[in-house]
């Protein structure tokens, strides 16, 4: 949590100074931004290669383990084909790209903003920040209605850590491991499935 | 967009040969988190310098809440079918 409200006082300070016109001597809209993300997609990459304590979870559950994952992501996607109908503002691949954030907020919206516009961007960073709060506030409430696999797949890709302790008191200590699995193979999957709907 | 498909992938495989260096693997967290704090902050400067993306703030904001109950519901809707079909009954 302390890391998340870090990266929102950077982005709060970003606008307010923007907005009060100071740092103009920082020229945007340059090839700077293109080039810090393909770094941080470099780095991202390495860091996930070198994890083996996460690959190791992944390989011990087996094939089982993939089914949840792939739940949260038809059932995203599913909902946001539906609301994109509804809403008149935003294309359904726009809709796509936010809802592939699958809650991490920070990676996606930079993403998104690099790579389309920095207008989805912030829906992005709001959205998948919005679906953090959601599960951290309704957990117990979603383990009533949709079972102890409900707060896991609210939580996202955030099910590893940010919400893996409200998940653990809600669902029970037995669904730490496939809280864990789950939001690791989400949180790879969120660079990826963000820029191929974007390139599609 | 297909570099940084390559650049995630080449990482992963450069990932996987220093795996056993943990002074690498922590520098290289140490820099991811600096780079996202990096980039949100020009992502905020850059749009505090643009008055029509404020001023559109609340409208995204509700775009935003709207899309977020959608993925949350259909994935809690899918992951209760997962449950009965083949959780509950597993020991």
């Amino acid at each position: 949590m302390l890391l998340s409200l870090k990266i929102l006082l950077f982005f709060a300070a970003g606008i307010l100074l923007g907005h009060t016109g100071l740092l103009v001597f920082i020229p945007l809209g340059t090839d700077l931004g293109k080039y810090a993300l393909y770094l941080l997609m470099f780095l991202v990459g390495i860091s996930i290669g070198a994890d083996s304590k996460s690959l190791l979870t992944i390989k011990k559950q087996g094939p089982r383990l993939f089914l949840l994952p792939l739940a949260t992501v038809l059932g995203t996607f599913a909902g946001v084909l539906l609301i994109t109908k509804l809403l008149p503002g935003i294309s359904t691949r726009e809709g796509l790209a936010v809802g592939a954030g699958f809650g991490y907020y920070s990676l996606s919206s930079i993403i998104i903003s690099e790579l389309h516009s920095e207008t989805l961007g912030v829906t992005a960073l709001l959205a998948n920040i919005i679906r953090e709060i959601i599960t951290l506030l309704l957990a117990p409430l979603m383990v009533i209605v949709f079972s102890k696999l409900g707060p896991i797949a609210a939580a996202g890709a955030t099910s590893m850590d940010t919400t893996l302790p409200i998940i653990t008191a809600a669902s029970g200590k037995e669904f730490a491991i496939i809280a864990l699995a789950h939001g690791i193979i989400l949180t790879i999957l969120v660079p990826l499935l963000v820029t191929l709907i974007l390139w599609m | 967009m297909i570099e940084i498909l390559l650049l995630i992938f080449g990482g992963m495989a450069l990932g996987y040969l220093l795996r056993r260096n943990k002074q690498v693997i922590r520098v290289t967290e140490r820099l991811i988190i600096w780079s996202i704090f990096l980039l949100l902050f020009l992502m905020g400067l850059s749009i505090g310098r643009d008055p029509i993306i404020v001023g559109s703030l609340p409208s995204l904001g509700l775009n935003a809440l709207l899309i977020s109950i959608a993925g949350i519901t259909g994935s809690l809707v899918l992951a209760l079918l997962l449950w009965k079909s083949f959780f509950r009954k597993k020991p």
